[in-house]
């Protein structure tokens, strides 16, 4: 009889994480593409609406917000794609392993390889609108926990779209409704910040939902796989 | 299955059972549908007095309030035959969960269209950031989501189980929205000028809006039977009640 | 000689009982039965189309069949009651091509657990990629390729092999390779289930054959 030996939970977690991570190492390529994206679109702004400070300053943190979520929104078609065309994902769903807590990691993983470029380059990008200094640490925050957010519930979708060929504008339809609450209260904070009000409560807001999904993320993820991949 | 369902209910999500009981059901419906939505348009453009304020411009009420309600209805009805079908895996179920996602869309649509045509009169605008046309909006794009997902399977079945799941997220995510949207607008101060004040609606204007309300949930039951029956026969075109049913219409 | 005339057990290690699936409405295959024991080979024959692929996804648990039962160990089949004793190697091999096969290896290790007395050098060596352990995979040949995955079969502790055309791509030595991997597994009391739309030798004895009509 073979050796049923499974190993444990840490070990398949650092597995999978770092298989991701030196597979988005070897492809820096892939990871350098958002973030010149974002990079375009912000110094797209100042073209279309005129070089003025004010106007600019008013505008910074929220255009820096939403081109970082349309940044990541291009790299997230990919956070499966390639596991599932090499079948390295039915591997996954076979392995002795909580299948959410795998697939965390991989949302986990695709976060750090994403999103985290872009919340690096987000100074850069905020001071190119003229975004005043002392708003700068609120937008790291804000960043810091809706970014995650965005993953984690794109991680579901991709999951939903996981049976179906060409997914990018259809996973920019479905992520549309669930991002709102997301930007609204990170733009809330920013805004609040800029006018030098307490801008904790909705900080606090991204914060509790963030708590939630990385709970019921990967859970609902899952879940999504198996019916998506049921054919 | 579990045991607590009815035994009617149970019958009832057989397709062939479902089939023969939508027909007969669906004229009766869209013709009470008629019936009550001319009577109400009657009641509330003829009958109900002018408003003070607003005068006849008050009067898109009586499609606007009850698509409204509409919209949101059908995602709800949506939300549980989306959960009865993953949990359950009823055919039927998905069929019903799929064919009111369009319906649902065209209302919320109608919704929009209206309370922008108001919003010109009342406001002076074509579109404003108001919290309920803007959770209004997102409504209409999780609508559209679920029916595009659904379409982008190749298989119908793995697509409505893949789009009911789609929707029960989304039944999460609409107070999450709707919360979120308040909150927004109270922080921009934007122009929450009330619609529908509590006082200012009489009698004569409540009932043709309450006609109206039933009128439409006809309608949508009309329509979606018309859906889910298609829908149900090319589903099912490899069984033998879909092949009875094709012979007798070929002998007629 | 491997016990392939081991007593059929109370509890087979694999039964299916009249499972059938449907592909909108359309039969792909059934109704089949069969039992599976520890120490068993099974072969499933079929032309193109005939539902190997299917039936083979429906026993890792990954589909559901759409009537019949699947017991696993006498209790009914679920994927997370057979995760873990179960070792599927499908189409896809499951291989991230630009990962070397040794860092592919050992991430299946990470995940599916080490069998005892079994290393990533020896694996390559077995399945002739002596050399080859630090290659990108997409550097290999399909034949190549395929046994990097087979090296898995070695690596990880399973009881039961779910094969999904083995020998594909795979010349000679290949051949002789999948059939003696198998043979190891059955005589230490492995099962086997393999799909293949030819003919195939095995020397371990005669295999149980379920035929599938397309």
């Amino acid at each position: 009889m073979a050796d049923l030996r499974r190993p444990g939970l840490g070990h398949a977690c650092i597995a999978v994480l770092r298989r991701d991570l030196t597979l988005a190492w070897r492809q820096r390529g892939d990871m350098v593409l958002p973030v010149l994206y974002a990079l375009i679109v912000t110094s797209l702004f100042p073209f279309a609406l005129g070089p003025e400070d004010a106007l600019l300053r008013r505008i910074a943190a929220g255009v820096v917000l939403v081109t970082v979520l349309l940044a990541m929104l291009l790299a997230l078609d990919a956070m499966f794609r390639s596991d599932i065309e090499d079948g390295s994902l039915e591997q996954l769903m076979l392995a002795p392993q909580p299948l959410a807590l795998m697939l965390g990691m991989k949302i986990l993983a695709h976060w750090v390889a994403t999103a985290v470029p872009l919340i690096v380059i987000a100074p850069l990008l905020a001071g190119m609108l003229h975004l005043p200094a002392p708003v700068m640490p609120v937008l790291l925050l804000a960043l810091l926990l809706a970014t995650p957010l965005l993953s984690l519930l794109g991680g579901i979708l991709v999951a939903l779209t996981a049976g179906t060929r060409r997914s990018g504008m259809l996973l920019a339809l479905m992520l549309l409704p669930l991002c709102v609450p997301v930007v609204i209260f990170a733009a809330g904070a920013l805004a609040a910040a800029q006018e030098g009000l307490p801008w904790a409560a909705p900080i606090a807001w991204l914060g509790a939902a963030l708590a939630l999904a990385v709970v019921l993320a990967p859970l609902a993820c899952a879940a999504a796989l198996r019916i998506a991949l049921d054919s | 299955m579990a045991h607590w369902i009815p035994l009617w209910l149970h019958k009832l999500s057989s397709p062939p059972v479902f089939y023969g009981f939508a027909g007969k059901l669906r004229p009766w419906a869209i013709a009470l549908a008629l019936v009550l939505g001319l009577v109400a348009l009657y009641g509330g453009l003829v009958l109900a007095p002018p408003d003070y304020q607003q005068g006849d411009d008050y009067r898109i009420i009586f499609i606007h309030v009850p698509c409204a309600w509409m919209s949101l209805f059908i995602y709800g009805v949506m939300g549980i035959a989306a959960f009865i079908a993953l949990v359950w895996r009823i055919k039927l179920a998905e069929v019903v969960a799929m064919a009111s996602a369009p319906i649902g869309a065209s209302f919320t649509f109608i919704t929009l269209v209206t309370g922008s045509l108001w919003g010109e009169r009342m406001w002076g605008t074509w579109w404003t950031w108001d919290a309920r046309l803007t959770s209004e909006l997102v409504l209409l794009f999780l609508y559209l989501g679920v029916i595009a997902l659904y379409h982008s399977f190749e298989d119908r079945r793995q697509g409505a189980r893949t789009a009911a799941f789609l929707a029960l997220i989304g039944i999460v995510n609409v107070p999450i929205v709707h919360f979120s949207v308040n909150w927004w607008n109270t922080l921009h101060q934007g122009s929450t000028i009330r619609l529908l004040g509590p006082s200012s609606i009489s009698p004569s204007m409540i009932w043709p809006l309450l006609t109206m309300m039933i009128a439409t949930k006809l309608y949508y039951i009309a329509s979606l039977f018309g859906r889910a029956r298609v829908d149900l026969l090319s589903l099912e075109s490899g069984k033998d009640w879909v092949r009875q049913i094709a012979e007798n219409e070929v002998r007629r | 000689m491997p016990a392939m005339t081991s007593e059929p057990s109370a509890t087979p290690l694999l039964e299916a009982r009249a499972l059938s699936f449907h592909r909108q409405d359309e039969p792909v295959f059934g109704p089949l039965d069969f039992r599976l024991d520890a120490g068993e080979l099974t072969l499933i024959e079929g032309d193109n189309g005939s539902g190997k692929t299917t039936l083979m996804r429906i026993l890792t648990g990954l589909l559901r069949p759409e009537e019949g039962e699947l017991y696993w160990r006498g209790q009914p089949l679920t994927w997370d009651r057979c995760s873990g004793e179960v070792l599927f190697l499908g189409h896809q091999l499951g291989l991230k091509t630009e990962l070397s096969a040794r860092e592919n290896l050992r991430f299946a290790i990470g995940l599916h657990g080490h069998r005892e007395h079994s290393d990533i050098d020896n694996a390559l060596t077995r399945v002739g990629l002596a050399g080859f352990g630090d290659e990108p995979v997409r550097k290999l040949s399909a034949g190549q390729k395929k046994r990097v995955a087979l090296a898995r079969l070695l690596l990880v502790p399973a009881a039961l092999w779910l094969l999904d055309e083995p020998y594909a791509n795979l010349d000679r030595t290949g051949i002789e390779l999948v059939n003696g991997l198998l043979e190891a597994h059955i005589a230490h009391g492995g099962a086997a289930l393999v799909t293949s739309h030819g003919a195939v030798q095995f020397h371990g004895g005669e295999p149980q054959r379920i035929r599938l009509h397309g």
